[in-house]
């Protein structure tokens, strides 16, 4: 049986993602940037998986394959991040609470490891989510 | 022979930084250089010269491929999608200048539409929190001559804002903080060890979502009252000890960002904030700020509240304005399946709503005015590609602290293409012949 584990999903800025988006979301690098899950150490150990390993998060809302790499601003055992974009957005809780805001941070995730899933780029992965037809 | 143009201003992020200078060819028809931006700021500015760059308007085909159009086919169809439909929505609004939105907001008010900016899925949960109980706040230019007590809290401008802490906030040395940072305390509050963190003289690693209860526990600090012994993940003495640091400063300011905003409690979190910052008032004078995202997403709280009475989440559709975030606010009336078109400019919901909000976006009719290709692009019908506002077209434009800048037109857009403002006045105009407007 596989392993996982379970941890809290925050999302938010890093200035890889900022300089992703403003150089072409279509491009290798947003994904590069943004199709990750920065894990702390002690996760990615329970979880038994090497630094940059695919991985599928899933929640309540959704599914989607992203590479596990160590934690870039930790320690923060028991919180994964994912920065903000359409992976991190695959899988957030959309409620609002009568706010207008999604739950963006504290979305509780399973993470296990899929070594030989691809991670999609960003346009393609909301292409394929939403069944756009792509010429 | 080049030129370089000084005191440009960067449409990155909220900052709004003015001191940029740009170096184009002597036709200036090409950007060649940037100095001074942070390197997202820079990034912007380049790629508005790539090869590889959109430049006429493309309709999404029956078979899935693009087939380039002309901006008055893409300004018809425009026109008629948001006269057809009974609920549009028009969402976007934060990387356009001010006269663009008010375009729009006459094109929402004839085609009675549901107006939105990206403060949906930013401070929109602070707007709430504004009008609950208001907010003591400055600029920034205070910030940088007296502030001594700063607090970023649920914010990492390190990675958000690169240039906010060395233009404002920590480093600069101000009228009366002549030793710039060595004259300032820091106090960060994040679940995470951030860039940020990492600077500061205390950082409360605070457990995800119980911001609420922290910030309730630091009044309690403050008047000296009985804490247990941990709050929020922070040992109580922890807490005192950046309780004492706040109410020595002689000016201090909270910065707060996503942290607080996205997290459970929304909207109550800020109203706390709120409520600390005014408590604090009674030892010193103490100020709190957003920190906002996009470089003009306040300006399109401004233009809207000017216009209609209200921030965000407007809705128009009975003719004269409601707001009521939760039922008008865009991610639920996506999700509610109640929009019957979608309007997008200057904003990516494609990449920055949940999922579930994008889904419907690419089952109704659909238009996309951005110059990059996006995922909204990518799941819209009409993909509109502009000139680059603050870089290829100039306009106003308002900092994080409410303060307007007008942006600078530095270089020329490709050739043949038109600007937000050109190609709104294009669509409204046909909406108004369709309309019978007057």
């Amino acid at each position: 049986m596989t392993k996982n584990i379970t941890l809290n999903l925050i999302s938010g800025r890093t200035i890889q993602q900022g300089v992703a988006i403003e150089s072409g979301k279509e491009k290798p690098s947003y994904r590069t940037a943004c199709g990750i899950i920065e894990m702390d150490n002690a996760d990615l150990k329970a979880l038994g998986a090497w630094k940059n390993t695919n991985v599928r998060v899933t929640s309540d809302h959704g599914s989607v394959i992203v590479k596990a790499i160590e934690a870039t601003q930790g320690p923060h055992p028991g919180v994964a991040f994912i920065p903000m974009g359409p992976w991190a957005n695959s899988i957030v809780d959309p409620n609002t609470y009568s706010t207008g805001m999604p739950t963006f941070k504290g979305t509780p995730v399973k993470i296990e490891v899929t070594i030989n899933e691809p991670i999609l780029l960003g346009i393609e992965l909301v292409q394929i989510q939403c069944g756009v037809k792509v010429g | 022979m080049t030129k370089t143009i000084t005191d440009v201003i960067c449409p990155f992020c909220g900052t709004l930084c003015d001191d940029i200078e740009v170096v184009v060819s002597d036709d200036g028809k090409q950007l060649l250089e940037v100095y001074n931006a942070c390197v997202i700021g820079s990034e912007k500015f380049l790629h508005s010269q790539a090869k590889d760059r959109v430049t006429k308007p493309r309709m999404r085909q029956d078979d899935g491929t693009w087939k380039d159009v002309s901006y008055d086919e893409a300004a018809d169809y425009t026109a008629q999608m948001l006269a057809k439909a009974k609920k549009p929505l028009m969402y976007g609004w934060s990387s356009t200048n001010c006269e663009a939105q008010s375009v729009g907001n006459e094109i929402a008010e004839i085609s009675r539409a549901c107006c939105d900016n990206t403060a949906a899925v930013c401070h929109g949960t602070t707007l709430i929190a504004v009008q609950d109980i208001g907010l003591p706040t400055c600029t920034l230019g205070e910030v940088k001559n007296r502030a001594d007590r700063i607090i970023f809290w649920g914010c990492n401008p390190a990675h958000a804002h690169p240039r906010h802490m060395s233009r404002y906030s920590i480093f600069p040395r101000g009228f009366f903080t002549g030793k710039g940072q060595m004259s300032r305390k820091m106090i960060v509050i994040d679940p995470r060890v951030t860039d940020t963190a990492k600077m500061a003289d205390v950082h409360l690693q605070i457990e995800q979502g119980k911001d609420y209860e922290l910030l309730n526990a630091l009044r309690v600090a403050f008047k000296g009252e009985w804490l247990p012994d941990v709050v929020a993940g922070i040992p109580k003495e922890k807490i005192r000890e950046a309780a004492d640091m706040m109410k020595s400063g002689r000016f201090g300011i909270i910065f707060f960002g996503m942290g607080v905003t996205q997290s459970l409690s929304k909207n109550h979190n800020i109203d706390i904030a709120i409520a600390v910052t005014k408590d604090l008032n009674e030892y010193t004078k103490f100020s709190i700020m957003p920190m906002r995202g996009h470089y003009n997403v306040t300006g399109s709280g401004e233009v809207f509240a000017w216009q209609f009475g209200f921030p965000y989440s407007i809705d128009l559709t009975r003719g004269f304005a409601r707001y009521n975030p939760g039922d008008t606010s865009s991610i639920d009336l996506l999700v509610r399946g109640e929009v019957d078109a979608m309007f997008t400019i200057g904003s990516d919901p494609g990449a920055h709503f949940p999922i579930s909000a994008v889904k419907p976006i690419a089952n109704m009719p659909s238009v996309c005015i951005d110059p990059h290709l996006t995922p909204t692009s990518g799941v819209s019908k009409l993909h509109v590609p502009v000139a680059f506002n603050g870089v290829e077209t100039g306009g106003n434009c308002y900092r994080m602290d409410n303060v307007p800048i007008d942006c600078r037109k530095v270089v020329e857009p490709p050739a043949g293409m038109l600007t937000d403002e050109q190609f709104l006045v294009m669509v409204r105009d046909r909406l108004k012949k369709l309309k019978g407007a007057a």
